[in-house]
Parts: structure tokens; sequence; C-alpha cells
């Protein structure tokens, strides 16, 4: 084979190094391949099985949403949010409802903010049910990928029912929600708090009790501290690598600081923490809905709509803790309908670009329970 | 060897020989035991493909084929259809000749294994006398099928799980051959129908149970060298689908696919019937010392109760491989030569003193 005297595909720092006893070999994964979730497309450099080098190649779902977002009003600027990071598009939603509430200088009623953070709190469940799932599939437990989504279905349920949609929700407006919750939602979340909490403890029992998976996740990917903090990560991973920083607690928006919840952080930052930091935020999640639920209020659930929304000239910051992290949202208006400019600060892309940090020495296999724990979501970092 | 004349000592071969001079009875008996085992493979995957399907589906909490026939009992044989018409495809770069002779190989040695599987007291194509090295011998076949896969497939993932593969089947072989030498021993015959008859008696009489201890220690080691030889999770990591995509199938469609397939099933099935033989009495019915009940499981044929027991077995593999997570290739290679292999080596040897010092159960 003439593998190695090929030249080093671009993105490459070195190549193959003069002294290596074995043949190095860059192989293309992606971008159709079922361990990349979407069309990512990662080219490494291998030494037998072990990862020398890793370099991601983006943008086969760019969209350009950033450039639309400058043709579209505010509100039709709302459902383009749903389709940053699809499993957190409530939390997008209400990134970019905060930013022009800022702008307008209008609030949201009591009964509107509750709606609010019990949506998106049932999301950030959703979204790690989901990851849990597929990180058992991408380790060849089938099994776990369907018991994930068997709670996941029930959430989607409740979303469905609320808002008509089960993935990309359009839902928030400036000032509140598009639509009050049914008379359901309350009875309906209870039941499936109750039946999460038994099936966190199966879960429990199925994969992080297993020797085997903790075979392969301790120790694996490690992201330290420093390293976390530099490449911008945000979320799980970095509260993995034992940063304790989380958007709802640091920076707390709409009425997160009512509640009473952990921030739950890792300690030596490998593949391990990044899973039970996730599977505990969804414990503490469960917490902040049973807390929303006993004090949730009566009233209006939004405050008086606009018929058109302009917004003054300047600039606007939000930010959200999404399932992924952060997502800021950088807003420049000029009075008119349409923003000038908006940028997404998306968790998924800076989480992604310390992949090779994390991937390098080890083998394969762990390149791809890295992927999974970082939880990408490829639409989130091409935008 | 003894009195009883292979191939096939059935009512059909008798049949055969008394209607046909020796020499060409003996022929036509070869055919017709050969025949029967072309059958059986071919007719084998189709059922163990529905069970699996099934039993993944009832531990996935779903129901799993339901449409094709009562329960989705046609599915596999709508599937298996269904990839005879698919286009065979062969990338370019790929060597021919070893792109196509690759899945041939597999399912020759699971078929010619299941030759001296003794399914019931008389229904065996033939006894050889080292039955148990012909197994060794020609199950190390297939590793050659699935090497040649990837190496002609001109596909990086297919190389490396069939590398993967490799280094992976060896290794499990000698974990395989130490606890078959720990049987030939304590039974003192390397015929697989000696060995199912040196366990006559109660179910205590099977060697799972008659060496104290040993014998299931022996049998959950046999079991986890063969699921690993089965290339089935949780030690599937030559297909490894998130991570290669399809290991050494990657490039094969249509027909030469299913070969791959078939072949995986047979083995399955094949290591099943290993296992009864070696361990749970084969074709025996378990006798459990009440009088009505031995008389009634007795009425019960052999290969019933052969094909049950293989059954259970198949059942365990199946129930491994949806439970548990994928090990990683450097993980399997330890668990084999620093765990499974010390275990296997003191088993054997505390087999020869069980022997020796007469430990066995009466």
């Amino acid at each position: 084979m003439e593998i190695n005297h090929l030249q080093a595909p671009p993105g490459f720092t070195d190549t193959a190094a003069a002294e290596a006893t074995t043949e190095e070999y860059y192989l293309n994964m992606g971008p159709q391949h079922p361990g990349t979730h979407g069309v990512l497309r990662l080219v490494l450099r291998l030494d037998g099985e072990n990862v020398q080098e890793v370099v991601p190649h983006l943008g086969y779902v760019h969209r350009a949403i950033e450039k639309m977002a400058e043709n579209q009003t505010y509100l039709q600027n709302i459902h383009l949010t749903d389709r940053l990071d699809y499993l957190s598009s409530f939390m997008n939603n209400l990134g970019l409802c905060m930013a022009i509430e800022k702008g307008l200088g209008i609030g949201v009623p009591e009964r509107g903010e509750y709606i609010r953070v019990m949506l998106c709190e049932l999301q950030r469940i959703q979204s790690h049910l989901l990851w849990w799932g597929v990180l058992g599939m991408d380790m060849g437990a089938v099994t776990a990928f369907l018991y994930g989504f068997k709670e996941r279905e029930m959430i989607t349920d409740i979303f469905e029912e609320v808002c008509g949609n089960r993935l990309t929700m359009n839902f928030f407006r400036p000032g509140g929600s598009s639509a009050d919750v049914p008379d359901t939602f309350l009875p309906r979340v209870a039941t499936v708090i109750e039946r999460l909490k038994r099936a966190l403890d199966e879960y429990q029992t199925l994969l992080t009790d297993n020797i085997i998976f903790q075979e392969r996740t301790r120790g694996i990917g490690v992201l330290s501290r420093e390293k976390a903090l530099s490449y911008g990560c945000t979320g799980p991973v970095l509260r993995g690598s034992g940063v304790q920083y989380d958007g709802r607690k640091n920076n707390p928006y709409s009425i997160y600081e009512r509640f009473d919840f952990e921030v739950p952080v890792g300690q030596g930052g490998d593949s391990f923490d990044r899973y039970l930091v996730r599977m505990e935020e969804m414990a503490q999640s469960i917490k902040i809905v049973q807390q929303a639920m006993e004090t949730f209020p009566t009233g209006p659930y939004r405050s008086k709509e606009f018929s058109k929304y302009r917004i003054p000239t300047g600039s606007y910051f939000s930010q959200v803790e999404t399932a992924r992290g952060l997502l800021g949202i950088y807003m420049v208006a000029d009075g008119t309908a349409k923003p000038y400019r908006l940028k997404y600060r998306s968790p998924s892309f800076s989480n992604l670009s310390a992949i090779n940090e994390m991937a390098v020495g080890y083998k394969i296999a762990d390149l791809i329970t890295i992927i999974s724990t970082l939880d990408l979501v490829i639409p989130d970092i091409d935008r | 060897m003894n009195d009883i004349a292979f191939p096939t000592t059935n009512a059909i071969g008798d049949l055969v020989r008394a209607n046909f001079p020796a020499s060409s009875a003996y022929i036509i008996n070869g055919i017709l035991g050969i025949a029967a085992v072309l059958i059986t493979v071919a007719l084998i995957p189709v059922f163990l493909v529905w069970m699996e399907r099934k039993v993944a589906a009832h531990f996935q909490a779903r129901l799993g084929p339901m449409r094709v026939g009562f329960h989705g009992t046609l599915q596999s044989v709508a599937d298996g259809l269904k990839l005879l018409f698919k286009e065979v495809l062969k990338p370019a770069g790929a060597d021919s000749f070893g792109f196509f002779l690759a899945p041939i190989l597999p399912a020759t040695a699971s078929f010619l294994v299941m030759t001296i599987i003794p399914f019931d007291h008389h229904l065996q194509v033939t006894d050889l006398n080292g039955g148990v090295i012909y197994v060794i011998a020609i199950s190390g076949l297939s590793v050659f099928g699935i090497l040649l896969a990837g190496w002609s497939s001109n596909n990086k993932y297919s190389l490396l799980g069939a590398m993967r593969s490799g280094a992976q089947l060896i290794s499990y072989e000698i974990s395989l051959a130490i606890i078959m030498l720990l049987i030939v021993l304590v039974s003192g015959t390397a015929s697989l129908r000696e060995i199912v008859l040196s366990q006559q008696g109660t179910v205590l009489d099977w060697w799972i149970f008659k060496l104290p201890g040993l014998g299931l220690v022996a049998f959950i080691m046999y079991l986890i060298s063969s699921t690993a030889e089965l290339n089935r999770g949780p030690f599937d990591i030559s297909e490894a689908e998130s991570e290669l995509t399809g290991g050494f199938t990657t490039e094969y469609s249509g027909i030469s696919f299913s070969m791959f397939f078939l072949a995986e099933f047979v083995n399955m099935f094949v290591a099943g019937t290993l296992t009864t033989t070696f361990f749970l009495g084969g074709f025996l019915a378990p006798q459990i010392g009440l009088g009505t009940v031995d008389l009634l499981f007795d009425a019960v044929p052999g290969f019933v109760w052969f094909f049950l027991k293989t059954c259970f077995i198949i059942f365990l593999f199946m129930w491994f491989r949806w439970s548990f997570p994928r090990l990683r290739v450097d993980q399997l290679m330890e668990l084999e030569w620093k765990v499974l292999l010390p275990i296997n080596i003191i088993v054997l040897v505390l087999g020869a003193i069980f022997v020796a010092q007469g430990w066995i159960l009466p």
C-alpha cells in the first residue's frame, strides 16, 4: 500500500513521523458515518488503531442562518433558531426572545416565565435522554438507544400538545409564548416526572454501573480544566472538566434564581465525568420542574403583543444555557423590523474545537465515545 | 471405533443399505447426510434471524417484525429473498478473486462443522474419533474468509475490521481449545458422540454439574469465548457499526453479504450445539430423578431436547448482545490474554487433578 506517500490532507499540523516503525495513514470519517451523528466529517491520522490527529471539516449543513436573519423580521427569526440546535429549540427560542425583550424593554408575565422555565428544563431532560441513548448505541448497546427514546417520547408528546410540534417548536415570543399551556399540562408533566425518576434508576443499572461501560469511558478523552477553558467549551463538557459554570446559576436569566438546584461538576474531565454530569443534570432538571409545578401561577402568559416589532438602534446580547452549553446571541438593531446583524455563538462549535485535544493518543473506538460525550448537534456547528 | 456404521445409522440409512450394494449404499448415504446438513444450514438462519429480531425487540420494549406471517415468522424469508435480488457490487480497486472467494469460506467452515454434530443417537453424518480436533481445525477456517474480505475490499474500514477480527478469533480460539481439552480429559474421548454418551444419567451427570464447581466455571468461560469467537456483541469489534460502519462487510451487498450473514448465524448455531454437546448432555433428555417426569421427558425425541438446549444457549448469546456495550479492541485482547487464558489453564490443571483424584460426581 502506498498510503503514506500521499500528501497530508489539508488541516494537519505535521505528516507521518519519519522515525515511525509503522505506516501511518489517513482515514476519512464522515460526512456519512454512523458515529458522527450527522454530516460531520473528521479526517484522522492513524497509526494502526491509534488516533494521532483529528481534523474536523465543517459546513456540510451550512444554511447561512445568520445571513438569512438579516432579511427576516424579528418574529420570523424565532423559527430559524429552532434549526440551530434542534434538540434545544425552546432554549434557542428563549435566547432570541430575551434579546428582543432587552431591545424593546418589555418584561414577561409570571406565568409566561414559568412556562418558559418548565419547557426549557423538560427539553433539557429530553435532549439528555436522546444523548444517553445515542451514547449507548455508539458503544454497541443498542438497547439503551430504545430505552432512552421510550421516556423521551413522553416528553415529546407533552411538547406536541403544548405547541403542536415535536422538534422545531417555534413557541416562545417576545414577552411570553405564542399560546398558553393546556389544562392537561401539569398532570402530564407530573406523570412524566414520576416515570423519569424510575427510569433514571433503570439507566443506572443498564449503563452507568456496567463494568464494560466504565472501562470504556473512565480515563478516556481527558480534557483538562485549562484546555476546556481556553477552547471556550461550555455546558456539560466544561463542567465535566471541573469548572463550576452554568449560565443558569452564574448569569441567571428568566426566573432561574428562584429555584433550588445544584450544578454537577466532574473531577477529571474524562468521558465518564461528562456522562455523570449529564445524568445528574437530568435529576436536577427534574427538581426544577417539580419546584415550578408547585408554584405554577395563574394569570396572563404573554405581555401585550406589538403589531410590529421594531427594535431601537443598538446592540443587544443575551445568553442561555442550552442542553449543550452556552448559546450567545448578539443582535445589532438599526431601528427597522429586521436585525442588522445577528450572531449566534453556538456551544457545539466550541466544544467540537477541543476534539483533537481529547482524542489524540486514544483508539478509534474511543474517538466515537468522545464525539458522543461531546453531544454534538451538527446543524448547531454549521448554522 | 464401534459397530455403528457411518454415515447415517438411522432407519433411512438401513433402508438404503438393504436395497443397494454396500459400496453404492455408502455413497448414497453420504450424499443423503450431506443434503440433510445442507438443508439444515439453509433453514437454521431463517429461524435464528427471526428469533434474534424477536428477542432483541422484546429486550428493547418493542414488538419486532409483526406483519409478514404470524408474528413476523416469514420476515427472514422476505429479507433473504430481498438480499438475493440485490445487485452484487464490487468496489473499484477491489481484488475480484479474493473479494468473491471471501464470503464462501466462513459459510463453508460452519457447514463442515455441522457434519459431525450429534443431533440425536442416530442423527449424525459421521462421528470422527478426533471430532473435537476436527472442530478446532475447521472452525479456524472462517478467519481466512474475514481476513480476505477485509484485505480485498480496498477499504480502510474493512481492513481495520478484518485485522481486529483476525486478532480476536485467533486469540479466543486458544481459550476455546483449552476448555474442549478439559472436556476431552474428563470424558476420556474426543468423539462428540462419545462425549454426549459419557454424560448419561441424571442432570447432575452433565459435565456442567458433574465436575463440582469446575464445570460451571468452564461452562461460563466457554460461553464467553464462544461469544467472542462468533464476533457477536459485546465482542463485535470487527463489525462495530458505529465505529467502522460495517467492518469487513462494509463493501459487500446482495448474496455475498448474505453469505457472511448466513455464516454468522450458522456459526452461532454451531457454537450452541457444541456447548450443548460438551456441557448440557447433548441429545440426552434431562433426568431429574422423578419417575413419571423422567419417563415423560424420555419419551420426547433426543433431537428435540438437543434443539431446545441449543436454543437456550443461543438465547444467552442474544441476551449478551442486547445488554452489553462493546469492548474496545485492546480491552478484548487483555480480557483474553490476562483473564480468560490464565483462568482456563488453571481450570484445565484442576480438571486433571479432579480426574486423577476421582473427584467427579458418580
